[in-house]
């Protein structure tokens, strides 16, 4: 009802702003910290309503809390983008020039690449190519773990993933900059880099892994929604959220 | 509108001192409107142009505070406020709103003479654990106890108590720590910079000596009762026994932030 921005607000916003990014378990947690804390009170089926309350008063500014899905788990989080740059000139005070030349690149051999992800060896060969200061071998496995540890890459097993943070914070700069590459899933029509793709050559249709096991749930034969040619992968299960918000 | 007189110039009154620093210097191009000339230069702006270049002035507020490098005037103006400095005192004006508003972040001047600016955290801390635990930055563990020991001894000490204290907690000055890097450039440089702390030398002192004082930014952001009572559970020792601190600590002219503002 009250647009309003109130103490509980603006600690949600806060905590966004150190943290870029919060599932939906953690954002409705910490909803009702917030209330908490300012002896509001709060509505948990409200959180849309709550953050559309900051949205409204951060959009003169060029910053918004975007929903985004995880391509690895489907589900929702919540970052905090600014929009003013969705260049990586977001990370600039973070990140040296090079060091963001090498993260460009990391993102050109993802986005290029058929299943969204880039090994470790392709990224460190791609280093060699570099035109500002080349970074030594060293250096851009420090870089790849800080890029982790800061939320813009996930790593597994040596293949490297855009961030859900990333994606939800570079789409339109992704967009923009890889429109002949960059693919959509058919579903939720986000961009999608980890996905199934129709085997059907005129068809080729993109599905994240995740709209996947929602499309298909409950059907017997699956068959490709957009050319109606038999869906030849393994569907993966749901993943339910987990009752425990992550750490 | 009145037209009142320059009454927001107080501030860029300056005492050029004997060593006038190379900040001062690239300040003065700059000189603080008049009430008249932001009227009429507003009068020439859309609103919507003002908006923008105050979402502009605030970007760059939060970049700096994301390194907790304080904001200088003469940057802000070169590079971001740049052709509409005729409406600076409006654009702060708007700026500060915002960020008390919507971001619960009190913009304050904490140096007048160079007219430096930072954020500090107007809301309270609040009990029990928020569910989404911040990232810490191990390196205020360290200004921590820096700043614990400077207000322990009455408001200043020598470097080497400091690089003494920090070595019984095996942090070596002499070596690189893993964690965090350069100690003694952390300490000397990166905290002085974001002004928590102040460096100075010992006049008169053969070898050089320096000596640390707490920083405009630790005096408004860092709360010394809190200190007190950290420093009464380390030794086990009622806060209260340390009778100056405690006073200070507590007194109300010092103006103590209720909050300890970490955010």
């Amino acid at each position: 009802m009250s647009r309003q921005m109130g103490d509980s607000h603006r600690r949600f916003l806060q905590t966004m702003m150190a943290n870029g990014i919060v599932d939906e378990q953690g954002a409705r947690k910490l909803i009702a910290h917030c209330c908490e804390a300012s002896n509001t009170q709060h509505n948990p089926d409200k959180l849309d309503d709550f953050i559309e309350t900051i949205n409204l008063k951060l959009q003169p500014m060029f910053m918004q809390i975007t929903k985004g899905m995880s391509e690895d788990s489907g589900h929702q989080f919540y970052a905090l983008v600014n929009m003013a740059e969705t260049d990586v000139t977001r990370m600039s005070s973070d990140y040296a020039d090079n060091e963001l030349e090498l993260f460009r690149k990391t993102m050109d051999l993802i986005v290029c690449s058929e299943k969204g992800n880039a090994s470790s060896t392709d990224i460190l060969n791609s280093a060699d190519t570099m035109t500002t200061k080349k970074l030594k071998k060293s250096e851009t496995e420090h870089l790849l773990n800080r890029l982790v540890h800061d939320k813009w890459l996930n790593e597994k097993r040596g293949e490297y993933t855009l961030s859900t943070r990333c994606i939800i914070e570079m789409e339109p700069y992704i967009r923009t900059m890889y429109q002949d590459q960059v693919k959509v899933c058919h579903i939720c029509r986000n961009i999608a880099f980890q996905c199934q793709i129709c085997e059907n050559p005129t068809c080729g249709i993109k599905i994240h892994n995740p709209c996947v096991a929602r499309y298909y749930k409950g059907r017997a034969e699956p068959r490709c929604p957009a050319c109606d040619d038999f869906w030849p992968h393994e569907i993966p299960e749901v993943r339910r959220p987990k009752s425990q918000s992550r750490k | 509108m009145t037209q009142r007189k320059r009454t927001s110039n107080t501030q860029s009154k300056k005492t050029p001192g004997p060593a006038a620093t190379q900040e001062e210097d690239d300040d003065q191009t700059f000189t603080q409107p008049s009430t008249t000339q932001v009227q009429r230069g507003l009068e020439k702006l859309t609103p919507a142009q003002v908006d923008q270049k105050t979402a502009e002035v605030v970007q760059f507020f939060l970049v700096k505070d994301q390194k907790k490098i304080p904001v200088r005037r003469a940057d802000l103006v070169k590079h971001v406020v740049k052709e509409y400095r005729n409406i600076y005192p409006e654009i702060m004006k708007r700026a500060a709103r915002i960020f008390d508003q919507v971001f619960g972040l009190k913009m304050i001047e904490i140096d007048a003479k160079n007219h430096m600016y930072i954020l500090i955290n107007k809301l309270e801390t609040v009990e029990g654990a928020s569910p989404i635990t911040n990232p810490t930055n191990p390196k205020m563990g360290l200004l921590f106890v820096i700043l614990s020991v400077i207000f322990m001894k009455g408001g200043v000490v020598g470097e080497n108590l400091v690089w003494k204290t920090l070595k019984n907690l095996k942090v070596d000055v002499g070596e690189k720590h893993e964690e965090f890097g350069d100690v003694k450039k952390v300490v000397t440089d990166e905290f002085v910079r974001q002004r928590y702390l102040e460096y100075t030398r010992i006049p008169h002192t053969e070898p050089i000596e320096h000596e640390f004082h707490w920083g405009q930014r630790a005096e408004v952001e860092v709360s010394k009762s809190k200190i007190l009572v950290f420093m009464g559970e380390l030794h086990e020792q009622d806060p209260q026994s340390w009778s100056l601190q405690y006073q200070e600590a507590h007194s109300s002219s010092s103006a103590q932030p209720s909050t300890s503002s970490q955010r």
